[in-house]
């Protein structure tokens, strides 16, 4: 679906299933943020499910990714509050589900528009995300190298050998062409604005909203030591900790992060 | 320099898609010799057959055994994600009935296998598709026959059987140019050899009956997705970019992105028309795949020792093959294939027809049979066999005279291959 965001054209997945619905009028409106360099489809094993399980999902394309409208925003903080400019559009209260710089863009929104987040869900994140030099030199210039190691530091041991969930499917080949195929300079920029970012624990301080923390213990990008400094501050939220899982529980673990969505934003 | 942090070739065509076995700790991948699979529950089978969740429901569309050869061979060519067939037919087929319909043309080159020569030419356009067969060797050429309802440039990485090296970037360039996808079949090439991915192919096809199996005891194709087109935005292929009723109206380029055509190769193509490999098939190939770069180098060698003696033999009136310098493609296969370009080679023998027929009925340690690729060697004639379908015209379009024999070079001593070929090219030389 396409929806008009602050006068952009913003492209989003909802697992095929209208959120304009009257029989879901009043279901939890999910939206879901991806990471730098990548796109709504690293949250398929998720979308389609959610939109088939109570719940209105929006897997956005962030402003210059997918299909979106460019250009690419560039701090965390213009992010989040883009996300308010997109519950505005929705025109509801968001649950928002964020990986990686995704997660980042999650903590700001929920620290800072209120009751316009009504929940938050992060994984793959750490208290801060500083960006490995060879990997932000290589994104600078363009290099299809930094698609390559990215693809190879984001995903667990198995996922390194393969055993896909999806059969037939590459994981880390998976991994490496969304971010190659992403618009020159996007992942550059991501992956700027992730390590400039410092705000991350008083964000999680600030933070009153339901939230849960889905941690990877193989994570290497952002490694769970890193993470928990931002636990600690966010105090109430919920930890799940997945053993088998890297960086990108959401592809890696998918059924132990539906089991964890469903927890999360149906609680009783 | 910080190095990409993934396993190797070699380490990957051992290991790709497969852990031991997390109950038995079977070291070797088990045969998952079932039809179906237990659901959890009501709503995990619905999930399953929705698209919702990943994960085994029928082994028409899945199995697991299945799925550790396609995703082994995905990673070995560098690709999303496979999809593995009956044979590498079906896997010709599942490519184009996944994307193309009818009304809609083939841009392909002339110099195929005779099969897909038959299928393309006589078969497909019962159905609406046709085809224009072109030079492999002139990127101008596909340029030149794309019309406006194109909707595919096909063709082989190594010609059959004259061994024409295409060069794949030039013609992706050319097919990406009009939002085109290149398909390529690599059979000939595997990708110890090369890897048409990285030269800028979107689809590559196998038939893994040939090297990538190796031992010539199972029949098996794979479509190995590229995941770097976009379908989307060049607005000529509805089947993945438009809602789709046989899932509740999914869109697979929207839910699936990058691996939009293997989604719905598996989703629709294994469902509906049901090519599937069976996973018997699968472990047999497998076995194949995981010696495949030791076994490639030697056949290589081998084919350059073969090469040397065919050269030097009175009975031989030409030798096609690109490691020799009369090849047209000498110089573009030494850039595109370091390794060396395959181990099919084809030759003239001096005296036509009948030279050649008793060429083939004199050799004693060359098998003559219809296949090519397997660890032991084969000749062939194709003018009587492989191409026989083939108009007199379109043989002499395809280069392949009367006197042209085909010869997969295998993995024996090469002194005796070279002393069976040297004894059968005298014989065929005896009126």
């Amino acid at each position: 679906m396409r929806i008009q965001v602050a006068g952009q054209s913003v492209h989003a997945a909802t697992g095929a299933m209208a959120i304009n619905r009257p029989e879901v009028a009043d279901a939890p409106l999910v939206v879901l943020i991806h990471g730098a360099g990548m796109d709504r489809t690293v949250w398929s094993h998720q979308t389609r499910w959610l939109a088939h399980h109570g719940t209105r999902a929006v897997a956005v394309d962030l402003p210059g990714h997918g299909y979106s409208d460019g250009p690419a925003l560039g701090s965390i903080a213009g992010l989040a509050a883009w996300v308010g400019d997109l519950s505005e559009a929705l025109g509801g209260p968001l649950h928002v589900i964020g990986h990686s710089m995704g997660a980042f863009i999650g903590l700001e929104a929920a620290a800072t528009l209120g009751d316009r987040i009504a929940s938050l869900v992060v994984m793959g994140l750490g208290a801060a995300m500083p960006v490995h030099p060879a990997l932000q030199t290589a994104a600078d210039d363009d290099d299809p190298l930094a698609a390559d190691l990215m693809a190879g530091w984001m995903h667990g041991p198995d996922q390194k050998f393969g055993t896909n969930p999806t059969p037939g499917m590459s994981m880390t080949g998976t991994s490496r062409a969304v971010i190659e195929t992403s618009p020159d300079g996007v992942l550059a920029g991501d992956l700027a604005l992730c390590g400039a970012y410092d705000g991350a624990v008083d964000a999680g301080a600030a933070i009153t909203c339901p939230t849960t923390v889905v941690l990877g213990t193989l994570d290497r990008m952002t490694p769970r030591r890193g993470a928990q400094p931002l636990v600690d501050a966010l105090g109430h939220a919920t930890l799940v900790e997945l053993a088998t899982s890297g960086h990108a529980p959401m592809m890696e673990d998918p059924d132990a992060v539906r089991s964890a969505l469903l927890t999360h934003l149906f609680p009783s | 320099m910080v190095e990409p942090d993934h396993h190797r070739f070699d380490t990957r065509a051992l290991h790709a898609g497969q852990r031991p076995d997390p109950v038995t700790g079977s070291r070797a991948v088990p045969i998952h010799q079932t039809t179906s699979y237990v659901f959890d529950s009501v709503d995990h089978a619905a999930g399953l057959f929705n698209l919702e969740v990943s994960g085994h429901l029928y082994s028409r569309i899945s199995n697991p055994t299945v799925a550790v050869l396609e995703e082994r061979i995905a990673s070995l060519e560098g690709g999303v994600g496979a999809v593995c067939t009956s044979s590498g037919q079906a896997a010709l087929h599942l490519a184009m009935a996944t994307i193309l319909n009818a009304g809609d043309h083939v841009v392909a080159s002339r110099n195929i296998y005779g099969g897909s020569h038959n299928m393309l030419n006589l078969t497909m356009p019962r159905f609406g598709i046709t085809t224009t067969f072109v030079d492999p060797r002139d990127p101008g050429a596909f340029d030149a026959a794309i019309r406006p309802e194109t909707r595919l440039v096909f063709a082989e990485t190594l010609g059959n059987p004259g061994i024409e090296v295409l060069d794949v970037t030039a013609v992706a360039e050319v097919a990406h140019a009009h939002s085109l996808p290149l398909a390529v079949d690599s059979t000939f090439a595997t990708p110890y050899l090369m890897r048409p991915i990285d030269h800028g192919a979107d689809i590559v096809i196998h038939s893994v009956t040939k090297f990538l199996g190796g031992h010539g005891v199972a029949i098996g194709g794979v479509v190995v997705d590229g995941g770097r087109f976009d379908w989307a935005s060049s607005g000529k292929f509805p089947t993945l970019s438009e809602p789709y009723d046989g899932y509740h109206g999914i869109t697979f380029t929207e839910e699936f992105g990058t691996t939009a055509l293997s989604m719905r190769a598996r989703a629709e193509g294994l469902r509906d028309f049901g090519g599937c490999m069976s996973p018997a098939n699968a472990f047999y190939l497998l076995q194949g795949v995981e010696t495949l770069p030791v076994r490639m180098a030697r056949h290589v060698d081998n084919t350059h020792r073969v090469i040397e003696m065919l050269d030097a033999h009175d009975a031989v009136s030409w030798i096609s093959h690109p490691a020799h310098p009369s090849h047209p493609d000498h110089e573009l296969a030494a850039r595109l294939y370091p390794k060396g370009a395959g181990a099919i080679l084809s030759f003239g023998v001096h005296g036509g027809r009948e030279a050649g027929r008793r060429f083939i009925e004199a050799v004693e340690l060359a098998s003559h049979l219809a296949n090519v690729g397997d660890a032991k060697t084969l000749v062939i004639h194709p003018g009587s066999t492989t191409h026989q379908q083939m108009s007199a015209e379109d043989l002499a379009s395809a280069g392949i005279g009367e006197e042209l024999i085909r010869l997969s070079v295998g993995l024996e001593d090469p002194d005796d291959i070279c002393a069976d070929l040297s004894r059968a090219l005298r014989a065929s030389q005896k009126a």
